[in-house]
């Protein structure tokens, strides 16, 4: 079975793999997002914050030779205390929602710093969950990044059907709800304040985990790399949306997936074209600005709830 | 039974603008009591109502349901056993969900909201058998979004969502006037043979006099924060339109409008 995979990535050069990787490794974090800006209706700037909170326990955690498997779990509980606590500002000392997240992110960046140690820490010579274990084992003669695309593939898929099972749930319910109608969250004796943090753990535990398989793609950890996340899974979330609209069958989380996939590629694009890495940043917010503008995605459900 | 004792409520206070609405307010719901409460804009129903479900806190009094002292606990914890219809048919409702998930998430109210399936299939049944006593076509339309209904519909779907789990009181704010006239009509019939069904505890706030008199066993008149007109079932009968509309002309008169 393997081998027939191998046959069928093996036409992928690692160019083109490596943004199919990071599309997919973005859809994780385009899934957090997705969670808090269009379900709970909470626009979440603490993402810039969590994602290399991710990569910061993970950088430490694999050079000091923790099996990298155990990161992915302990990245994801960090980030749910970070969303937690944006959550906790937020709904008991009643700081509004941009500012809630605007003060964890900058208090994050600290904090990571303390984790790292150091503002880089690179890890090339570690076993990631690409590289060791079972994984090295399975895939150790193959080409590196038809194994990647596998692990990321696998991981990203697992972890959309774990959201969708979610919010079929009772409490999956209740987070739809509290985005849609907190009033009704209210009538049905439920305090929504518990249900936005809930959301917001869930969110921001999934950037952490972006920001930890993210690390382990490039096995480096930088302080910087959050810079930006809030609008890439943004970007993501309204593209995927949009794109497959009128589409019935196909479920958000699906469109949300896909749309991470072809926003990296439009990066790929703009970087094909001839713009330098230093340009990167403008070209996120470029992009960002023509699809709100081309998506009619500005504020349509405030207009909406009318 | 629902006891309001020596309320108070000032808005702003300490301020230039404060303004004082309820001033040793009282009043007495007992059990199976529907009570229509009309009054002009501003003289404290909705507050009132507010006053009950814990949306605004209290400067002074005390709040009691079965004599149980409510008055500091929480909005969402009063809820529980208290159902409420407010006048914007978007309140009682989740648009961006399925006609089946609202009912299903109604059905939730007062259980654990765990892990389970949203939606128990073993209910369905029972959720398209009471849209269907609605006769608004809805059964059939049940994985349809319910941004996409009319206001009637959703009027409708709010009502049956809050009556669906068992409360001690139903609380009904203007909840038919956002409707046209013949919905209007409807939503009220469906309420009335609701609550007669149920034998609910109703506070139905109006502005349609017409409902106020062909609905309930109580009739209270609202002005400046004060009950001013209050008549049990037997004299309720005896009155018609006309007389309510006299005394809201005495009183508008009375304070210079």
């Amino acid at each position: 079975m393997f081998t027939y995979m191998y046959n069928l990535f093996s036409s992928i050069d690692n160019q083109r793999g490596s943004i199919l990787i990071q599309g997919l490794i973005f859809a994780i974090l385009a899934l957090g997002v997705y969670i808090t800006y269009k379900i709970l209706d909470f626009p979440d700037l603490s993402v810039d914050g969590t994602f290399p909170l991710g990569a910061a326990v993970t950088a430490v955690m694999i050079t000091k030779g923790v099996n990298p498997f155990v990161t992915l779990p302990v990245a994801f509980l960090c980030g749910a205390f970070a969303g937690m606590l944006t959550g906790l500002i937020h709904v008991k000392l009643k700081v509004r929602d941009l500012l809630a997240g605007i003060i964890i992110s900058t208090a994050l960046y600290t904090v990571n710093l303390r984790i790292a140690g150091k503002s880089n820490v690179p890890f090339f010579s570690k076993d990631t969950i690409f590289t060791g274990g079972a994984i090295g084992k399975l895939f150790g003669d193959m080409n590196s990044t038809v194994t990647r695309i596998i692990v990321v593939a696998i991981i990203v898929v697992l972890l959309k059907v774990l959201l969708d099972l979610y919010l079929k749930t009772r409490s999956g319910y209740l987070l739809r709800a509290t985005g849609d109608n907190s009033t009704l969250v209210t009538s049905l004796g439920k305090d929504k304040g518990l249900v936005k943090i809930l959301g917001l753990s869930i969110a921001n535990g999934l950037a952490a985990l972006a920001g930890c398989i993210y690390a382990q793609d490039q096995s480096y950890f930088d302080v910087s790399m959050g810079t930006g996340m809030v609008m890439l899974g943004l970007a993501s979330v309204i593209i995927g949306i949009s794109v497959f609209r009128g589409i019935r069958f196909m479920k958000p989380t699906t469109a949300v997936v896909i749309g991470s996939v072809i926003y990296k590629l439009c990066i790929a694009v703009a970087i094909a074209a001839g713009l330098g890495a230093n340009d990167l940043k403008l070209v996120y917010s470029v992009l960002f600005l023509v699809i709100l503008v081309s998506t009619r995605e500005r504020r349509k459900k405030v207009k909406e709830n009318a | 039974m629902l006891e309001l004792n020596n309320i108070y409520k000032y808005y702003n206070p300490g301020t230039v603008s404060e303004v004082c609405l309820f001033k040793d307010f009282n009043l007495k719901i007992t059990d199976n009591e529907f009570v229509s409460v009309v009054g002009s804009n501003g003289s404290g129903k909705t507050s009132m109502l507010n006053i009950i479900c814990g949306s605004i806190p209290i400067d002074r009094g005390q709040i009691l349901i079965n004599d149980a002292d409510i008055t500091k606990m929480k909005e969402f914890k009063r809820q529980r056993r208290i159902g409420r219809v407010y006048q914007n048919p978007a309140l009682g409702t989740c648009p961006h969900m399925t006609v089946l998930e609202n009912m299903a998430i109604a059905d939730n109210k007062g259980k654990p909201f765990n892990l389970r399936f949203g939606t128990n299939r073993s209910r369905i049944d029972y959720y398209r058998d009471s849209l269907k006593s609605l006769k608004l076509g809805l059964e059939d339309k049940m994985n349809l979004k319910v941004g996409s209904l009319s206001g009637g519909q959703r009027q409708a779907m709010a009502l049956l969502m809050t009556i669906m789990t068992p409360i001690d009181f139903l609380i009904l704010d203007e909840h038919t006037a956002a409707l046209d006239p013949k919905t209007a009509d409807l939503i009220m019939e469906i309420t009335g043979n609701i609550v007669r069904e149920k034998k609910l505890t109703t506070i139905m706030v109006t502005h349609n006099l017409r409902y106020a008199i062909q609905y309930g066993n109580r009739l209270l008149m609202m002005h400046q924060g004060e009950a001013i007109m209050d008549k049990n079932a037997a004299q309720k009968e005896a009155m018609c339109v006309e007389d309510i509309l006299e005394v809201f002309n005495r009183i508008s008169i009375e304070c210079g409008n």
